[in-house]
């Protein structure tokens, strides 16, 4: 319990998280999440270069906004870019560049006030761009602007602008949940000038000096953003291997890494001159299991499983001890998390009892895995002895890593999954309704389809997170999902910095390094 | 001799044009393509059909190899299917880094393993004999990461010495920052002057004990003369044979020092290009290297062939 209160405070530490539930409808006129506070009292001091590292993608690096799709693309855009809403520590939206938003009743019209903002080439910001972004996006020949899906919602020949600083979004069916859906992944607003992504048209903190896809960034300062601008004269956004990550901050030759190791946190504890930026269990580790496929077509068989897993071992193996025990839904901390569903605790003659009632007991089952993300191999493995404690065999197959995603939806009728930060309807649209193309448990029931539907179209706040929560109680009782850890995030900074979040990543305050100084 | 390279010039093709083919099949057998891969949970099984078609993945295997051979052919190694820039640019980029490092390690290699080879040559068994052999076969037990990952925790984190990474740093750079060069440098030679030096050493100790030398040495042929005359030529072919072969890791540059020093090289793109199934990519950089390899032990035989003019070197 003692993480709960943990994670409350940090939240409340974060700034705008604590009200933000509230804002979604009604709108809110400050600039939340602004505040660098919290990093102590001295005032923030400009000037100086800041180089920031990142696992690289080679020439799959990209700083087309609506292709982000690694962490060090997603830094880039966000230097040279803005979105009209982002998302807060604990998932909920926060105004950017659009000022407020509001809806009508059904959630089928949304009108957002856009703030005054300058584009790098010196003109305002106006509805056009808006509109002009989001028809960039919604492109049907484009094959890598991800945020199509989630945005398909979008009615753009119904939309339209109003006035100078108004836009009003049509939606082919009901949303409530678009503010957040604009705070994600491939959503940037770039300017109706915006044509080749090498020179980038944008409203960001900082203004493209160079770019060479696998080698360099580099951005200076842009001085007339609307959110007071950046301190740092200079960003280097650049790419290097956790070793060496680790390394150029301790030789100061860099003054931030992106997802450190949990080895390197614990010597970083020795080292006076770096220091780790950890945000509490802020992503997710699971076994899933295929609710299709014989034998968890029988909830029995999955609520067996659940009860099998010892998830603070996972935690101290797999994790390393740097994350928290997950309760098999997603999105702890985030807005809509149910926190009053008790924990799961182990019960093997419980599990027992129940494989036994299902016949299951003397079958071997397998695991399939890969090597794609730290951690899948070993919580197989030890899941797979966890398992064995009530007679159950199962067999873990380590497949390829490079088209691991794509296989696990067609091997082995348990894999391993993990989820990086979303709002939570965004996780349940995309891996657990039946047309999810994602759905790593093979989770497809026309009941929750429907009762997901409502949910994300209901207007009052209170009853959308009722509605959640009661959805995320079916797939904590019944789903397919044995989430049984949330790691924590590990960035490191040099002890010249100040500044920095301990944000999730896909959030507004994760890699974000307008309001970050040296001293 | 000119027939001779012409010769191997011809067999070297042949070897190429069946390394491309391998390449193509190695590649074609890993999972997945290139659509596949860049397929994460986000996108959308259309958007991955959209990606293949575009990226002209739906063609069958065969057409998709004779288009890149033509194209080579003519002197075009194609378009990443990544970037969708030619490949010759990507080869460019970490080439530059990699040859560099590549004749920075060969221009403190050679002359170093030489002397050694050379020095305890002639003092065989002596006290200087036997360290130096000590010493190389203890480097040489040291695995390249540990020898990099010590070095980089002593040299550049606890002293500040070196640099401890090239993060940042453009090939323009390297010229003006030297210091960036040693370690990696030191961490490559380090296992190469190991191997080398022991190679001219057994050169020297067999050539001294030839009958021609005693001949010599009895006609009473100047000691410097005779070493660099007639010794040091015969007992450098053995050393130059395994310049040779050692030397073709380094143009296909050193994927441990490069992760280690996040250095952009040649084998880091490979390694890439083979991740992203970037067929193109791994052709086109498997070629440059390939060939860059067989014109290294050419020329390794043509030296040797130049210091011992017999037959039996050219094999």
């Amino acid at each position: 319990m003692s993480i709960f209160r943990n994670r409350r405070e940090f939240l409340a530490l974060a700034g705008a998280a604590g009200t933000a539930g509230a804002l979604a409808l009604t709108g809110c006129g400050t600039g939340a999440g602004s505040s660098p506070a919290a990093d102590g009292k001295a005032a923030p001091r400009r000037g100086g270069q800041f180089r920031a590292l990142f696992t690289g993608g080679g020439e799959q690096e990209t700083i087309d906004p609506h292709a982000e799709a690694l962490a060090i693309d997603m830094a880039r855009t966000k230097a040279l870019f803005d979105r009209l809403v982002d998302l807060d520590a604990g998932m909920a939206p926060v105004p950017r560049l659009a000022q407020k938003w509001e809806a009508n009743a059904d959630a089928t019209l949304w009108r957002f006030t856009l703030r005054e903002a300058l584009f790098h080439d010196g003109k305002k910001l106006t509805p056009e761009d808006v509109l002009f972004s989001f028809g960039r996006i919604l492109d049907p020949k484009a094959t890598n602007h991800f945020a199509q899906s989630l945005l398909s919602v979008i009615d753009l020949k119904k939309s339209r602008g109003v006035g100078k600083n108004t836009v009003e979004v049509a939606l082919k069916r009901p949303s409530a949940e678009l503010p957040a859906l604009l705070g994600t992944l491939g959503t940037a607003i770039v300017s109706a000038r915006y044509s080749d992504p090498a020179k980038p048209v944008g409203t960001g903190a900082f203004r493209l000096k160079s770019f060479q896809a696998g080698r360099s960034f580099v951005a200076e300062r842009f001085d007339d953003h609307w959110d007071g601008g950046a301190y740092v004269d200079e960003l280097r956004i650049l790419s290097a291997d956790a070793d060496a990550r680790g390394n150029a901050l301790r030789g100061g030759e860099a003054e931030y890494g992106y997802e450190m190791t949990p080895t390197f946190a614990r010597t970083a504890a020795a080292d006076k001159s770096v220091r780790i930026v950890a945000a509490k269990g802020s992503t997710a580790h699971a076994i899933v299991m295929k609710c299709d496929q014989e034998p968890f077509d029988n909830p029995d068989v999955t609520l067996a499983f659940k009860l099998l897993a010892d998830r603070e071992k996972l935690v101290e193996v797999v994790l390393a001890g740097q994350g928290v025990v997950g309760n098999d839904m997603f999105g702890k901390g985030y807005q809509y998390y149910p926190e009053d569903i008790p924990q799961r605790k182990r019960d093997v003659a419980e599990a027992r009892s129940l494989l036994r009632k299902a016949g299951v007991l003397n079958k071997t089952l397998s695991i399939y895995t890969s090597s794609v993300a730290t951690g899948f191999v070993e919580a197989a493995t030890l899941f797979a002895e966890q398992a064995a404690d009530a007679g159950l065999r199962i067999k873990v197959t380590t497949g390829s890593s490079e088209t691991y995603f794509k296989d696990q939806l067609t091997k082995g009728v348990m894999g391993s999954h993990r989820s990086g930060a979303m709002t939570i309807p965004t996780y349940l649209n995309d891996r657990l309704l039946t047309k999810s193309a994602f759905n790593a448990s093979g989770w497809r029931r026309k009941d929750f389809d429907a009762a997901f539907a409502k949910a994300q179209s209901t207007t009052d706040e209170g009853e959308r997170t009722r509605l959640y929560g009661d959805l995320q109680r079916t797939v904590h009782d019944e789903g397919g999902l044995l989430m049984w850890g949330h790691p924590d995030w590990l960035n490191a900074v040099s002890s010249r910095v100040r500044g920095v979040e301990e944000a999730p990543p896909n959030t507004l305050d994760s890699a974000r390094f307008d309001k970050v100084w040296l001293v | 001799m000119r027939g001779y390279a012409l010769q191997r010039l011809a067999l070297g093709a042949v070897q190429l044009a069946l390394l491309t083919v391998l390449v193509f099949l190695l590649t074609s057998l890993l999972p997945g393509d290139a659509a596949d891969v860049r397929n994460n949970e986000d996108a959308t099984p259309e958007q991955v059909a959209a990606l293949r078609e575009q990226l002209r993945l739906d063609r069958p295997a065969l057409e998709r190899f004779t288009d890149w051979a033509q194209g080579v052919l003519t002197g075009d190694l194609g378009t990443s299917l990544v970037s969708g820039g030619p490949v010759l640019d990507i080869l460019a980029e970490s080439a530059g880094i990699t040859l560099v490092l590549a004749a920075v390690t060969l221009v403190v290699v050679v002359p170093l393993a030489v002397l050694l080879g050379i020095v305890s040559g002639l003092r065989e068994g002596g006290r200087l004999d036997r360290s130096v052999t000590s010493v190389t076969l203890a480097l040489n037990a040291v695995p390249d990461f540990v020898l990099a990952l010590l070095l980089v925790a002593g040299l550049s984190l606890q002293l500040g010495w070196l640099p401890a990474t090239w993060v940042g740093v453009g090939a323009a750079d390297l010229l003006g920052q030297p210091a960036l060069l040693v370690l990696p440098v030191g961490v490559v030679a380090a296992r190469m002057i190991c191997l080398l030096s022991r190679q001219v050493r057994a050169g020297m100790v067999t050539v001294l004990k030839a009958e021609y030398v005693t001949q010599a040495r009895r006609l009473g042929v100047p000691r410097r003369t005779l070493l660099l005359r007639h010794v040091l030529p015969n007992a450098a072919v053995p050393g130059i044979q395994e310049l040779a072969r050692v030397g073709d890791n380094l143009v296909g540059g050193v994927l441990i020092v490069e992760a280690v020093f996040a250095i952009p090289g040649v084998a880091t793109a490979l390694v890439r290009a083979v991740e992203a199934r970037d067929v193109p990519t791994v052709q086109g950089l498997a070629l440059v290297v390939a060939a860059a390899a067989l014109l290294f032990s050419l020329a390794a035989d043509l030296v040797c062939h130049r210091l011992v003019p017999r037959t039996e070197v050219l094999r």
